[in-house]
């Protein structure tokens, strides 16, 4: 139960953060899906033991946060939520790949733990992005950047819609399964014919609603087409912000700088 | 059973992507071609009814664990497999980018797993066969149920290839195979009682609403041929060009050389072409191996010397370095925050 409402109202959060006013917020949304497209690639295109060189990327999501006012500690506890697939998938890695790979004094640590960490690092990094694009930009923004970058129109209508009615459903069905368990004692009515009748509702009242959107549509001249009242604009900042990254990317991806900068150090120190 | 973006390459991940954009451009098509206005809203309302729908859990009798639909293959029975692709890659779209669940990158394996499979193998070729034309009710359940693991079984197979392709887990194939396919049968055959119990309660109440699918008109005439052939070439051209960039790190390809052939990389010339090619690559790799599997602990000797093989200084100094640009990060951070207020949720 608390854990529908919590989602429901994450949601709402997400589009909260968006709508702030900050010089990340007022950028093109074509510019930070491709930038952040590209960050993506570049982090996963590392090879399986590289653990310094995508410390960098960092740098990245961390600016971003900074600069959209996007607080990292919500986005800690999302990340943490949703990571159990790579953790679960990932965590065999120690397992099957035992050959000892750096040592560390005594300590030797093996290359399927260094693969791990990689895994973690790179679930944190192309996760978390995707989470600060929609924080810093909005759903509907998202969406109009696909549709000039040529997505076709049918589906990023289907996306705004869904979007759209995502909340509308979402608390109706919060409010049947909290209907349900206070009548139910125990797990009673939890068993699956109750939940037949339950869901099989919920469809029909949902297919119903369908067509009463579609009639008020028409009414409103629908034609397939939903129009934006912001329009887009990809100027000189745009051309900056993407320009400015993506040299940052490549520069990150060719050179290590964290072995460069640490071999410096300790190369003072001795 | 979301791919995630920390498992996959570049390689994979893009040819799924050229993949799953290349069906979502064919089925707006397809839509747009039957110019039914009144789909749009439907489509997109049984979307955000899957999300709702997986918030009610029933209980599955003597485990104590729970089960929800999964998605797939009641849009498929509701809106045929066009429709029903798209709504489902527009549902994954939005877990991608809400709940985190897979990532951007992954988005495409995702698409094509969750959405290709149950849309345009189990649909066409399992459920419509099995429950015909104005199917009684046990047709229905023994089609929905039928359809719905086989279609969990081929995406959760298809989870298994790209994971083993991609190179960034450990897994085997095999165990990974043995692993994941028994766990999606269980699985599949809970959402298949989902599915059926939702579609047979649908059939009794509003039988007009599946009639209108399941005649045979409606699902129109389904070509898997164009959509297939495009397939191929998307995966063949991304494919060839992403690998290219891919294969200049020590992962599934030079893995599988060395298992083959006793050594990392098979002898190449060191003149000509090869040679220069190699130079290349050798700034490209990013600090080749990066002192950490380097040749010599791959060599077959065991003993001693494994391990050791490797400069401790330069462990030491990867790890300054690290900390010291995680330190950098946060610093940008801290000063670019300053000044700003908190947002309260």
């Amino acid at each position: 139960m608390a854990k529908i409402d919590k989602h429901f109202f994450d949601l709402g959060y997400m589009d909260t953060l968006a709508s702030q006013q900050t010089p990340i917020h007022r950028l093109d949304p074509r510019a930070k899906l491709i930038t952040t497209l590209v960050f993506i690639t570049m982090v996963v295109s590392f090879g399986k033991y590289e653990i310094s060189a995508l410390i960098p990327f960092f740098i990245y999501p961390v600016f971003l946060c900074a600069v959209g006012n996007v607080p990292p500690v919500y986005l800690l506890k999302k990340l943490i939520l949703v990571s159990p697939f790579a953790v679960m998938i990932g965590i065999f890695n120690p397992l099957l790949d035992r050959e000892i790979l750096v040592r560390l004094g005594d300590m030797g640590v093996s290359g399927g733990w260094i693969s791990f960490a990689s895994i973690l690092l790179r679930f944190v990094l192309t996760v978390g992005v995707a989470l600060i694009l929609i924080a810093v930009t909005g759903f509907y923004a998202v969406c109009a950047a696909l549709e000039k970058l040529g997505t076709p129109s049918v589906f990023v209508v289907q996306l705004m819609f869904l979007y759209r009615y995502l909340f509308v459903l979402v608390g109706e069905a919060s409010r049947l399964v909290r209907a349900r368990s206070l009548r139910a004692i125990g797990n009673g009515g939890s068993g699956i014919k109750t939940y037949g009748s339950l869901v099989g509702h919920l469809l029909l009242r949902t297919m119903d609603r369908a067509q009463r959107i579609y009639l008020a549509m028409c009414c409103r001249g629908f034609d397939g087409k939903i129009r934006m009242l912001k329009p887009l604009k990809f100027g000189l900042p745009e051309i900056g912000f993407v320009c400015g990254w993506l040299g940052f990317f490549i520069a990150i991806r060719f050179y290590n700088i964290p072995a460069l900068l640490g071999g410096a150090v300790t190369e003072l120190f001795k | 059973m979301h791919m995630a973006d920390a498992l996959i390459s570049p390689a994979v991940g893009g040819t799924m992507w050229a993949a799953s954009a290349g069906i979502i451009g064919y089925c707006s098509k397809k839509i747009r071609q039957d110019s039914d206005d009144q789909k749009i809203p439907l489509m997109a309302v049984l979307g955000a009814f899957i999300f709702a729908a997986q918030m009610i859990n029933f209980t599955i009798p003597g485990t104590g664990s729970s089960g929800h639909i999964g998605g797939g293959m009641i849009l498929a029975i509701l809106l045929g497999p066009y429709a029903a692709f798209l709504t489902m890659a527009s549902v994954l779209a939005i877990q991608a980018l809400f709940f985190a669940d897979g990532g951007l990158l992954a988005l495409g394996c995702n698409i094509f797993n969750l959405g290709f499979f149950p849309c345009f193998i189990a649909y066409p070729w399992i459920f419509k066969p099995i429950a015909g034309q104005r199917p009684a009710e046990k047709r229905l359940v023994a089609a929905a149920i039928i359809a719905a693991v086989f279609a969990l079984q081929l995406g959760a197979f298809s989870v298994v290839a790209q994971t083993v392709a991609s190179g960034v887990s450990a897994l085997p194939f095999d165990t990974f195979v043995l692993v994941m396919q028994p766990i999606h049968l269980a699985i599949g055959l809970v959402e298949g009682l989902a599915t059926t119990v939702v579609v047979a309660f649908v059939w009794k109440a509003r039988p007009e609403i599946l009639d209108a699918v399941t005649e045979p008109k409606s699902a129109g005439s389904l070509s898997l041929r164009k959509p297939l052939i495009g397939l191929l070439v998307a995966a063949v051209l991304t494919g060839g060009v992403l690998s290219w960039f891919a294969s200049t790190h020590p992962d599934g390809l030079e893995w599988s050389i060395s298992k083959t052939a006793g050594t990392e990389e098979l002898a190449a010339p060191q003149q000509g072409l090869h040679a220069s090619m190699d130079k290349v690559q050798q700034k490209t790799a990013l600090l080749p191996d990066y002192g950490f599997k380097s040749e010599a602990a791959q060599a077959p000797q065991e003993g001693d010397n494994r391990g050791t093989v490797v400069d401790a200084s330069k462990t030491v100094s990867g790890l300054v370095g690290g900390s010291l640009t995680l330190l950098m990060a946060g610093l940008i951070g801290w000063v670019f925050k300053r000044r700003k207020k908190r947002i309260e949720p």
